[in-house]
């Protein structure tokens, strides 16, 4: 059963660039780099009970630190990649430090707050970020040498990373300090008086979800070549939360899942209803209603309920 | 067994707190030697299980100060303190309802050693923590439900993996909150065993109701109201003091 499935998945990831268009690859490259970025605000969510509605800010500083760095002052790819991501790593471990000063909806709000003032310099810093008129005329990494200037390649490139992006997020959840995080999100008191430190648990926690934040966003600008203020602003962060709600937060599938619909109904959707948005929020409350805890354990629990019953 | 000049496993200091203009603990003082098992009685809103938030330092005083084998760690966060070997359990269940009994347990020993902070390796490979986290669910008597959620075991029991959760900790000071409390008659006195045959390593100070089952394992008794101190001293003493009826158990 678990086989079948793995090779149901394999599949499912190695076909686009073999037999769909250019559209459908495209499409599945922007849905892997949304699903690093929904995967590391799920490592909040989903298994730090800390929900951020600010998460766009690390993809979007990462993205912009790329851009600049790339056309304005200089920078080869792999050096700009590297300060990208240490900037907004760093930047992760300041704003954590703001943020943990609260938890649940005073968390919540404060990485908006931040978030926000992140996207009101990029809209007003015109001088530096371009302002409403963003950077266009990026250009994509060439690593080793192969282009990624076609869809198929750029493709296999992003599932490179969205592969070990998974892999690193899923063995984090599941090690020892994946149980104190967990732990954490569950009896905070509790875990203080086993001897675990909540406050630095949380902390390493939102660092290590900036990180990957960064790495979708160094993948968002590679790919779309251009960055504008809107990747930085509250819109951008609440899709991806509704993305990992929708789709089950704290599980690993889930925020996969969840990016892969909310993209779905933006691209595809959009182009036959004018106000996809208002299909997005009907759909997400239509999810709501039928699986309170999400796609993917509604649906394993589903595929359980079915099992017993053929037996 | 301990020397006599050694410094006391609990020293209470003069200890204030205040939320406003209510007082919840004024000039407590308390003094409880290692391995000592200590009964903290009181009518209901006398500040007992204030008394042990300070302690376990989920509530930071007012004022004085709690020292713990002579050290000060009145400025301590709760995850120091329990470094320094001390354990708690709840009044009310505080327990991972959605994780095992085994799972439980192994956080309890988790949260003393290095491996938490270990972000490679699974839980599930620490063979040593989950031998452990069996060895004391059985002490227990729960070993048989050791795979089962904690969501799926009855009150009682969940009363037990409280205990098994500190126990697991080999805590140099345990304090049991009401560790008997909504339990039946078999199992009051199963708990009862339980924390009679606690090793003198470990100091016990209680809060329980059940003077029945609690005076059995008590040596020294604290009698707390409105805050403060009432008596204070050896079991018998405390129980024959006049005031301790007066305040307490009745005429």
């Amino acid at each position: 059963m678990k086989r079948i499935g793995f090779a149901l998945l394999a599949g499912a990831l190695l076909l686009p660039p073999l037999l769909a268009g250019e559209f459908y690859i495209n499409l599945a490259s922007q849905i892997l780099i949304a699903a690093i970025f929904a995967l590391s605000l799920n490592l909040l969510v989903g298994f730090g009970g800390m929900t951020s509605l600010g998460h766009a800010s690390y993809l979007g500083v990462a993205a912009y630190m790329s851009a600049l760095l790339t056309s304005k002052y200089g920078f080869g790819h792999g050096t700009a990649a590297l300060l990208s991501i240490a900037g907004t790593t760093a930047m992760a471990a300041c704003f954590g430090v703001i943020a943990l000063r609260a938890t649940g909806l005073g968390f919540l709000m404060i990485t908006l707050a931040l978030s926000q003032v992140l996207w009101g310099l990029a809209y007003r810093m015109s001088n530096v970020t371009n302002g409403d008129n963003g950077i266009a005329g990026l250009t994509r990494p060439t690593p080793f040498g192969i282009s990624l200037e076609s869809p198929a390649s750029f493709y296999w490139f992003a599932l490179i990373v969205a592969a070990f992006a998974f892999a690193m997020m899923t063995i984090f959840v599941s090690s020892a300090f994946g149980s104190s995080l967990k732990g954490v999100r569950d009896q905070p008191r509790r875990m203080a008086a086993l001897g675990f430190n909540p406050w630095l648990i949380r902390w390493i926690t939102f660092i290590y979800a900036g990180f990957w934040g960064g790495v979708s966003g160094l993948l968002y600008v590679y790919y779309n070549k251009y960055i504008h203020p809107t990747s930085l602003s509250t819109t951008s962060s609440a899709e991806a939360l509704l993305g990992v709600i929708a789709g089950g937060s704290g599980t690993l599938g889930g925020p996969v899942v969840g990016a892969a619909l909310v993209l779905l109904l933006k691209n595809y959707v959009s182009a036959y209803v004018e106000r996809w948005n208002m299909l997005l929020g009907l759909v997400f409350v239509f999810i709501v209603l039928v699986m309170p805890t999400g796609i993917v354990p509604g649906l394993s629990r589903l595929a359980a309920g079915l099992r017993r019953g053929s037996r | 067994m301990t020397p006599l000049n050694s410094a006391p496993a609990l020293e209470i200091i003069d200890l204030k707190k205040a939320f406003g203009g209510l007082i919840v603990t004024q000039n407590v003082s308390l003094s409880i030697r290692p391995g000592e098992r200590r009964l903290i009685i009181g009518p209901n809103g006398a500040g007992k299980t204030t008394l042990f938030n300070q302690i376990s330092g989920d509530m930071r005083p007012s004022s004085g100060q709690i020292r713990l084998f002579g050290t000060d760690v009145t400025a301590l966060a709760p995850y120091r303190r329990a470094h320094f070997g001390l354990s708690r359990t709840y009044q009310i269940i505080t327990l991972f309802a959605g994780d095992t009994l085994e799972h439980n347990v192994t956080l309890g020993l988790l949260g003393l050693r290095p491996a938490r902070w270990q972000m490679w390796r699974p839980l599930a490979a620490y063979g040593d923590l989950a031998t452990e986290a069996r060895r004391t669910l059985d002490a227990v008597g729960l070993l048989h439900l050791a795979g089962h959620p904690v969501s799926d075991i009855a009150y009682g029991e969940k009363r037990r993996v409280e205990l098994a959760m500190a126990l697991a900790q080999k805590p140099r000071i345990l304090l049991l909150d009401e560790p008997l409390a909504g339990l039946s008659n078999s199992e009051r006195s199963t708990v009862k065993s339980l924390i009679a045959a606690i090793p003198r390593e470990t100091t016990v100070i209680m809060i329980e109701h059940d003077m029945d089952t609690a005076l059995d394992l008590a040596e020294t008794v604290t009698l707390l109201n409105y805050g403060r101190v009432i008596v204070d001293g050896e079991r018998d003493a405390v129980i024959a003091d006049q005031r301790t009826r007066e305040v307490y158990l009745g005429a």
